[in-house]
């Protein structure tokens, strides 16, 4: 796989910010010089030693990393096969990885000057987490969310408010999360000067994939010497498994291990109610096919003419038509494998998380776990399965409770009769 | 020499100032929106923008989004815009067309394929939002090398170490986006573009037209008296959304063209 230097797959992408044919920087010239004052202001900080010494400061004392790995013992016993390890990233401050990756940006964005930031979310984790960091280092936040996102996701808009975000309903287009980031660059177009768009997964134009990458890759590192110090000098995993909307915490987690031939890589996208039924999922590399769209090339959930469709899941956190440019790179070279996991099977892992290991997870990281659920038993003890969980399942309750059939208004918690 | 070139050259010698006028093709549907196209040069459209649908059209305002949903939701593609084109050009052989949008529909059909279909369409150039000079050989180039012209943008964030790569491959006119922002919100100043204007115009050898907060036959007036030409798109499209006859859009759309061409 990575003999040398010239035939690794860590060292994209190349300086017009493309991973083989995807990525890129599809912007209009207005944001244009934007984008490279913050390719080039990354560039600095990267080679920095004092913002990284102010990253890992914040990742310790304010975020709580390194998070733990953990061996899921009950879980592995139940599922009679190889053994599972589970990144547990849902237990860092705000329940999520979402906020490795907006400290990185927020920091930059206070090295350049910005004092306005801007965000778009989907099931509320990425706005939580920027309202939270502007909060803390006294910040003008504005976070764009789609109308029909900020009906379901109640708590996270309240959470945002309390934290001092401007919360804004966005009901261009369709109104989801693809219609809010549409917004979020309409916002940025205007306010040229004094805003920094901290963008919440590994998508949209250079530098973003690679800066929301590098930020997460945090998630892997840890992994490595973790999973050392607990197997011993040297254990790699067998496989590394992640959930999929826009990739980022995939992303995090994968590349520590590109260059390691023996490591399987599984990304896990959200497959709704099934691939084959059109337009009934979000996997957009498994169900959609190379386009352009917020800034990159990448694999899209799009119609014959060209135009975006709307995806669909029971986890908004993965409602997205696209995905990570990186990640559709990785497919097409084959280093990572994608496969999709339907509402129903993600529910069954929900349980499953619940019953056996006392974790609620969010349903994102559930589209994982249904993935190790089905590989795990055929794979033998010695096989060491390292899952990213990579949110906590607050904010799901609601939704699960309803699509298992539980009154919530209900104090004896009986099912609906 | 392309139409746009020859328009230009025309409009010199007349000492005329550009009206360019912007609308979605297949807005409100497809009947509709043939016939406001072929009216325009009739109320005295110099050259016509014609919109490409896009679900996610990220530079547009409100007008123009709606514009857009308006003609999705009537069954309008890609093909039916080149449709639309090759129908207009049957009854006029001179207006210069210029197709305006967002890249993935043209990427989704294939380069090559569009290019060849747009020229027998009858368009004569591209302006493609999100397409900056960085990413020149997706279409920039095989565009001109296929004999069309590619518009660019420039914008008030275009500084003087960032235009000559602006100006490096662009074709036919220049079009300044006199604000930061997206289309249909601000107004334009003609005292804040003149000066770009003139940079943009020492920069190379084209002629620069002026659109984004254009709304009125005054300021097509002041803003064209200060540049090469106007454009003028949301406050027509908005008109068209309101389901104004035809004849009163293109009545709106003439005196704007006045205004302009008394600069």
């Amino acid at each position: 796989m990575a003999d040398d230097l010239f035939n690794s797959f860590m060292n994209g992408p190349d300086e017009k910010g493309r991973f083989g044919k995807f990525g890129g920087r599809f912007v209009s010239e207005t944001l244009m010089p934007l984008i490279l004052e913050l390719e080039a202001e990354y560039d600095r900080a990267k080679d920095d030693p004092s913002f990284w010494a102010e990253m890992d400061d914040l990742w310790k004392h304010y975020v709580g990393r390194p998070s733990p790995l953990y061996f899921a013992e009950r879980l592995t016993e139940h599922l009679g096969g190889a053994k599972i390890y589970l990144k547990r990233d849902e237990l860092n401050h705000t329940g999520a990885h979402k906020i490795n990756n907006v400290l990185g940006q927020i920091i930059l964005a206070r090295r350049m000057g910005k004092t306005r930031i801007i965000a778009e979310t989907g099931a509320g984790q990425h706005g939580v987490a920027t309202a939270t960091v502007c909060a803390k280092f006294g910040l003008k936040c504005v976070v764009y969310m789609g109308k029909h996102d900020v009906e379901r996701q109640a708590p996270n808009v309240f959470r945002m408010r309390l934290l001092g975000a401007e919360v804004i309903p966005v009901t261009s287009g369709r109104g989801t999360l693809k219609d809010a980031m549409n917004d979020a660059l309409r916002d940025w177009v205007t306010n040229v000067r004094d805003t920094f768009y901290c963008i919440g997964t590994v998508a949209g134009p250079h530098p973003y994939p690679a800066m929301v990458r590098d930020f997460q890759s945090i998630i892997g590192k840890e992994v490595r010497w973790q999973l050392a110090e607990q197997e011993g000098e040297g254990r790699l995993p067998d496989t590394v498994i992640a959930a999929i909307g826009g990739g980022s915490n995939a992303m995090g987690l994968f590349f520590p291990f590109l260059d390691d031939p023996s490591v399987r890589i599984i990304g896990v996208e959200a497959g709704g109610k099934g691939v084959d039924e059109k337009m009934q999922h979000c996997a957009s590399l498994t169900g959609g096919r190379p386009g352009v769209l917020h800034g990159n090339r990448t694999y899209l959930l799009q119609d014959d003419d060209g135009q975006i469709l709307e995806g669909f899941s029971i986890s908004a956190g993965l409602d997205y038509p696209g995905i990570g440019p990186e990640h559709s790179w990785l497919h097409e070279t084959g280093r990572a494998e994608y496969v999709s996991i339907t509402d129903k099977e993600a529910l069954e892992a929900f349980q499953l998380s619940c019953s056996t290991e006392g974790i609620i997870p969010a349903l994102e990281p559930c589209h994982a776990l249904a993935h190790v659920m089905k590989i795990a038993p055929d794979l033998p003890s010695d096989h060491i399965i390292v899952m990213n969980m990579c949110g906590r399942g607050d904010k799901d309750v609601q939704t699960v409770a309803k699509h298992l059939g539980f009154d919530m208004s209900d104090t004896e918690g009986r099912e609906v009769g | 020499m392309t139409r746009i070139d020859a328009k230009f050259a025309q409009l010199k010698a007349d000492g005329k100032k550009a009206f360019v006028a912007y609308v979605m093709a297949g807005d409100p549907d497809y009947g509709t929106s043939l016939e406001i196209v072929k009216g325009l040069p009739g109320a005295g459209v110099d050259i016509i923008e014609l919109g490409l649908p896009f679900t996610d059209p990220m530079a547009d305002g409100p007008t123009i989004q709606l514009a857009g949903q308006r003609a999705l939701d009537g069954g309008m593609t890609l093909q039916k815009t080149l449709d639309l084109a090759t129908a207009f050009r049957k009854t006029d052989d001179e207006t210069p067309i210029v197709l305006m949008g967002y890249y993935n529909p043209i990427y989704n059909r294939g380069v090559d394929k569009f290019l060849v279909d747009a020229k027998a369409a009858g368009i004569d150039g591209l302006i493609v939002v999100d397409l900056p000079p960085e990413e020149d050989e997706e279409l920039c180039i095989p565009a001109q090398a296929a004999g069309l012209n590619f518009i660019r943008l420039a914008t008030p964030t275009t500084d003087d170490k960032r235009l000559p790569k602006v100006m490096q491959n662009t074709s036919g006119f220049v079009y300044y986006v006199s604000i930061t922002g997206i289309t249909g919100a601000a107004e334009a100043e003609a005292e804040d573009v003149a000066p770009d204007v003139v940079r943009i115009q020492a920069a190379g050898n084209l002629p620069v037209v002026v659109g984004f907060g254009i709304n009125t036959p005054a300021k097509a007036e002041a803003i064209a008296g200060v540049a090469d030409g106007a454009v003028v798109g949301s406050a027509i499209v908005s008109r068209i959304g309101k389901g104004e006859p035809v004849a009163e859009v293109l009545g709106f759309v003439k005196s704007l063209a006045d205004g302009a061409h008394r600069a």
